[in-house]
Order: C-alpha cells, then structure tokens, then sequence
C-alpha cells in the first residue's frame, strides 16, 4: 500500500519545473499565444527532449515506457505555468493510438509524437455539446470522411488528425493527415490563448480506419479528462500560491491584506478544497493503468470536481488581488482563461456528472 | 503507487481475520450494537466482560492499543501504520470491540504517557483502555470555547488538596464518568497561557453537580458541570502548575483525528442513495431528477477525494513525511462534507424534511433531520470551523497570524 509518487516521479516533476520556471516564464508565454500559430516549436521540442510527450508511451515504441499517473504530473507542472502547445492533443492521440490495432499507424506516428517530431491531435467535439462517441454525426463510408468538427485542440498545427465518426459499424476513429484533400482547418479564437482549437471540416476526406468500435475514442477522451483534471490542479494551486504571495506583500490599512480574516479564511477554503482534490486526481490516473473498471467514473468525476475547483481558485485569487487582478498586463487572467478552457473541453463539470450517474446505474 | 498491501502485510490480514473468526463469534456479534454506528462513535461500545476478555487477547496479540507501552496495558508494537489501517478494517468488518472509543482512551491516555507520574500511569492507564474507567473532559467553559485559554475555573491550593470553583460545559458523558480531565487556572497573575494545570478530579467528589444540556436536537447528550468547593487531592495534577496548556496540546491533536471518520460520511452517502430510489418525489423516483444526481455525484467526488487523501496520508505516515497542510485540512474539509450531506439528504426529502425525528410518516424516523442538525455540532466541536481556518491560513500557508489577546 503506497498512495504516493516515488522518487522518480518527484525527479521528473522537479525536472519539468525546472526546464519551465527558466524557459516559459510567463512572458515567453504571452510572446507565444500573441503569436499567429500559437505554437513555439523550441519550447515544445525542449519538452520533448525531457521526453514529456512519449511519457506513457511504451518502449518499443520510443517512449518512457511509464504510466498515465507520470503524464499526469507532467501536466500538472505545465498547468502551473501555463504552458501554451499541443500537450493535450498528442496525450489523447497517443491513448487512442495505443488503444488501436493498426501496427502500421503506431509504427509511424507513436515514436514521432514521443520524440517531438510529429504533432497529432484527436477531433472529438461536434456542434451541439457532443464529446460522446455514439452521438457523432461525422460519418464515415468506403475510408472516406465528411462531418464537421468542433474546438480541435492544436488542429492548426497537426501533422495528422484522428477524426471520431461513426460508419455502419458505429463509431471509430479514422486516421486524416494534414495534407488531405477535403480537409480544412479554421482556427477559432479560444478564450484560453494558450491552447488553440480550430473546427475542422471534412469533405469526402480520404482517411485511414484506426480503430473500430468506441474503445478507442473513450480511453482517449478518459487521458484527456485526467489530464485536464491534473492540469487544473496545477493551475489552480498556482493561483493559490499567488495569492498567497500578494497577500504578504499588498499592504493596505497600514498592514499586509493576508493578516485579514476575510482574505485569510477564503485562502484556507480553497486549500481546504484542493489539498484532498489531488488525491482524487491520482487515483483516476492510476486507475487508467491498474483498475480499469473504475477508469471511466474515475476520470469524469476527476475532471468535473477539479475544473469546478480551478474555475474557483482561478475567481478567488482575481478577486483577492482587487484592481491589479482584473488589468492585462498583470498574469492572472492567463490562469483565469485557462481554467475556462479545463471547464468547458471534453464537456463541462455537469455533463460528466449527469455520466458518473448513469454509469453508477442510478 | 501501489494500491495492494503486499505479501506481507496481507500475511498479517490472514492471521488477524483467523483470529477474529476463533475468538468473536457471531453470536458475539449479535449481542451489541455494531462498533460502525453513530451510537458506537458517541461513546456506547461494549465494555461487558465478554468483551474485556476479548480486548485483553487482542491487546496480548499485539493487536491493540500498540503505541501503549505493555507494562500499563498495551501491546508496545512498532509504528506501522499499514497494519494499524488492516487492524482497523478488520475489527469493523468483524464487528469485534477495539479499542475504547471515547476521550479517555483517546485523549487522557497519550497525555498520561507523555506528562503523568508513574502512579498515575500504574492507577489509571489500563483501566481506562479496557474502558472500566470512564472520563470526562473538562475544558470548555461558558465564556471560554474558541479561546479556551481565557478558561476561569479557578483551582487553589489548600494544603494538600486544590480547592475547585467554576463551571464547565459542553461536557460529553458527565453523567456517567467516573473522572474527568479538567483544566483550571491556578496562577491567576501569569499570562493566560502559563496560569493553567491539568486536573485529574472524581466525579463523585462532593461539591459537583451535573446537570444535562440539552442541544438542538431536542436531546441531551452534553451537560453543564458545576463546581463548588470541589476538593482534589493535590497529588492529581498532570505535569507541573502552571504548564497544563501544553500537557493539554498533545490531547486535541488527537481529538481532531477523532472527529469527522470518513467511514461514517460514506454511510450517510450511501443512505441517502437509497433514500432517494426509494423517495418519489412529484411522481418518480427523487433520484432521477437532475439536479439531484447532479449534487449527488458532486458530494461523491469529495467524498471520494477525502478517502483517497486518507490513503495519501497513510503513506506519508508510514514513509516518516510530515503531512503539513495536507493533514491540516482535513478536520474542516471532512466536517464541511458532513454538513453538506446532511443538507443534500434535506432537500431529497424535500416538503418532508419539516417532519421531527421519531414522526412514522417522516423518511426513516426523521433521522436525516437529526443527522443534518449534528452535523452542525461537529463542525463546532473540537475547534470550530473558523478556528480551523486560521490554522490552515496561518500555520498552513504562511499568513500572518491574527492580533490576539
């Protein structure tokens, strides 16, 4: 029995931070999602090399070969800081990767996501609040794709999409690269400007059957929700942890606002809030690995508690710093926006919970 | 991470539930209310001789009481608190007596081992584990509860007896303790901290009347204890005059593990899921409406999260980690669940909820209504939920500390 990180796992976060804290300081940040694409290929490359994106990727196919508990403290170091790329498209692609059956596909883009090479994205979303497999309208017939997709996360700057839609057989995942004819790829202006989403549409689109049925699409969607979970984590203990900062240092009434009630009382809720929510983070990520009958309940009440939580954090610390909270060149709204963007992607907190009830049968 | 508890230690599970088969019988547990219950928590466990006798096996078998030296009664184990975790599981599911649920054993014994005299120890510590002496705790005071320190009842010494005068509330089984721990000011010039000593006193000393309190509930399960001229024996302090604040410290730690079990959260959970499949509210089940579930699955994430913050904690004690904040928040965290359960299971009753407890047609006896108005009490109870906050602020994050008097 040990509900904790081992020592690797501490190395790893620490090493994540600190590859961060010197490379993606929050001007780096804002230099990035002031940008066109949105995306700094040395920033991703330099996390790539830490081997961020092949963390839960095995071995053989040039990866670490570790867990979705390892990707998970990954995220939550680039939630802390904010970090803009397409962390959570390849995530999600890699799951569903790993969920197929298609040697060929994993051969080839497995170890080019892992090593940075390649970005690969997941297009799940479609009009309408549909993020579930057995509601898409994407349809697919004689390996040709046409449906329109919704808030793709890095779809922008894809090598290749693995679109969710439905044949004869019901849902699947079909594998479209970027260069496809009847692809087309519209950016969105997202609130969150550190994560790009764009809609994508598909004419007749030639792309190549992954994987059948709608395994692959949940064990995807499930990294996601852990991972979103876990990003709001971090995100949300940054925006603690400034606050608290700002509370020892603003000085009004002759003394530091942190020696307030009001202001202590709500920074102890919210610690109160998230310190037990970690927990529950870990959990749903080791059961994506080790206890798969509880993954799919695990993971939606994950992400809707800590995106609820981040949503929360994200309101307090603004409100805690007054003025200079609500200004744009002070960095708290780059968390604020970001845990909108945790919220609402994959489906928001009440979706998932309306889901973890009919999962419990209800 | 590891979620299983290794050979070794489910070696010790096998042997312990062997144990728990040859030596508490089913019709053993028959006999007494499960030790699982809110009757079990508030202090009525079984302290027959039949359970004695079970306890003071368990105790040789090393299975009890095992931070507690053997020479005043327990078992003197190494700290594991995996085992400590298996032993707890274990004895519930069997429905077997463990240790003495109460503040004798939970808060007067640690604060013994650590400041008593070797009399003290000799005279009061085995008796109180196998639950043969019962206490009470004497701390709180009309005007003293969240600042306790500002406590009045005044202790002076009389050649060789302390001479007792004030008054305590709040107390919890004053009716039928045989002693109470008791805090009271004996240097009435020392700054509030310094002016405290810790008080062993009979409950059947002459000068002491109890009379019950009774709480919102309706019911009384607390009293006012009232002293005049009470005499104790001088040789009944616990540690030195004037130091009874820091005997009285290392008790309230273990009070706040006492509190807000995460075992009995689930039960309430889990009932009011079956009250509302069971509830029809405006022409079908109270479970299928939306906002329900939706709550329902809200308070079930933090439920969970608060189970899994167990285990989190679990391994930074078995690992020698200090918890810090982690542990902190754990009292104000489970507390506030409680409450919110409580309030759930409130509005799934719905117009129903203006029953009183033991009305027939209320949703089981009206027991949720009770259970949402205690969950108040342990909100306030062994440091009040604001208290905690400026625990978690100041000790927690760093904060300044409030101005104090």
């Amino acid at each position: 029995m040990d509900f904790g990180l081992s020592e690797d796992q501490v190395l790893l976060k620490e090493a994540i931070r600190r590859y961060l804290d010197s490379e993606c300081p929050t001007t780096r940040v804002r230099a990035i999602m002031e940008s066109e694409s949105g995306h700094d290929a040395a920033l991703w490359q330099g996390l790539a090399d830490l081997g961020v994106p092949g963390l839960a990727i095995p071995t053989p196919h040039g990866g670490a070969g570790l867990e979705l508990l390892d990707l998970a403290l990954a995220a939550e170091e680039l939630g802390r800081a904010c970090t803009p790329g397409p962390f959570l498209g390849c995530a999600m692609a890699s799951a569903a990767l790993l969920a197929s059956e298609d040697s060929d596909a994993k051969a080839r883009w497995l170890p080019a996501v892992a090593s940075g090479r390649a970005i690969v994205t997941v297009a799940l979303g479609e009009e309408g609040g549909v993020w579930d497999a057995a509601a898409l309208t994407t349809r697919a017939r004689d390996g040709r794709l046409t449906g329109r997709k919704l808030l793709v996360p890095a779809a922008a700057v894809a090598d290749a999409i693995l679109v969710a839609a439905q044949d004869g057989d019901g849902p699947g995942l079909w594998l479209v690269e970027r260069s496809a004819p009847g692809l087309e790829v519209a950016p969105l202006r997202g609130t969150d400007m550190t994560r790009r989403v764009a809609a994508v549409a598909l004419s007749d689109a030639p792309g190549v059957a992954i994987a059948g049925g709608r395994r692959a699409v949940d064990r995807a969607r499930d990294a996601g929700l852990v991972l979103l979970a876990a990003d709001a984590y971090g995100g949300a203990r940054r925006c603690l942890d400034m606050t608290v900062e700002y509370a020892l240092t603003r000085e009004q009434f002759g003394q530091p606002i942190g020696g307030f009630q009001g202001v202590k009382h709500q920074l102890a809720d919210l610690a109160t809030e998230l310190e037990p929510a970690l927990s529950l983070c870990w959990y749903a990520a080791h059961a994506y690995d080790h206890i798969p009958e509880r993954l799919e309940r695990h993971a939606a009440l994950a992400k809707a508690h800590l995106t609820d939580l981040y949503d929360r954090a994200a309101r307090v610390a603004t409100e805690l710093h007054g003025g200079i909270g609500f200004t744009w060149e002070y960095d708290l709204h780059l968390w604020f926006r970001r845990a909108v963007f945790d919220r609402a992607f994959l489906g928001d907190a009440e979706f998932h919970r309306l889901r973890a009830a009919d999962l419990a049968g209800w | 991470m590891d979620l299983s508890y290794g050979e070794e230690y489910e070696r010790f599970r096998a042997e312990l539930r062997k144990f728990l088969a040859e030596n508490w019988s089913d019709k053993d547990r028959a006999d007494g209310p499960a030790p699982d219950t809110q009757a079990a928590f508030m202090g009525a466990v079984r302290i027959d001789e039949r359970a004695t006798g079970f306890r003071l096996l368990a105790i040789e078998r090393g299975y009890l009481y095992r931070q507690v030296p053997r020479r005043y009664g327990g078992s003197e184990q190494p700290a594991d608190p995996l085992k400590a975790t298996i032993i707890a599981e274990e004895f519930r599911s069997a429905s077997a007596p463990g240790e003495v649920i109460g503040q004798g054993a939970s808060m007067l014994v640690p604060t013994l081992l650590e400041h008593g005299t070797e009399e003290q120890k000799q005279f009061f510590v085995q008796g109180t584990l196998l639950g043969k002496i019962r206490w009470c705790q004497g701390y709180s005071e009309p005007g003293a509860g969240s600042d306790l320190a500002s406590l009045r009842t005044k202790a002076e010494l009389a050649g060789d007896s302390w001479v007792v005068n004030g008054q305590k509330i709040w107390t919890s089984n004053a009716d039928t303790a045989q002693w109470m721990f008791c805090l009271v000011r004996t240097e009435p010039e020392a700054p509030k901290h310094e002016g405290i000593s810790y008080l062993l006193i009979e409950m059947k000393t002459p000068g002491i009347t109890v009379r019950p309190l009774r709480q919102m509930t309706g019911d009384a399960d607390f009293n006012e204890v009232f002293f005049d001229n009470v005499r104790v024996p001088a040789q009944n302090i616990v540690g030195k005059r004037g130091q009874g604040w820091i005997v009285s410290r290392s008790t309230l730690k273990h009070e706040r593990a006492l509190i807000g079990g995460s075992h009995l959260t689930r039960r309430m959970f889990e009932g009011i899921v079956t009250l509302a499949k069971a509830l029809t509210v405006h022409g079908r089940p109270a479970i299928a409406d939306s906002v329900i579930r939706n709550r329902l699955v809200e308070l079930e994430a933090r439920l969970l999260a608060n189970e899994y913050q167990g285990y989190r904690l679990l391994t930074m004690s078995a690992r020698g980690e200090e918890p810090g904040l982690a542990g902190m928040v754990m009292k104000l965290a489970s507390t506030q669940l409680g409450y919110d359960i409580a309030k759930l299971a409130m509005d799934v009753i719905g117009d129903k909820g203006l029953l009183a407890p033991g009305e027939a047609n209320a949703p089981a006896m009206g027991m949720f209504g009770t259970a949402y108005m205690w969950s108040l009490g342990v909100l306030i109870a062994g440091g009040a939920a604001n208290i905690q906050r400026n625990i978690i602020a100041e000790r927690g994050l760093g904060l300044p500390r409030d101005a104090r008097k």
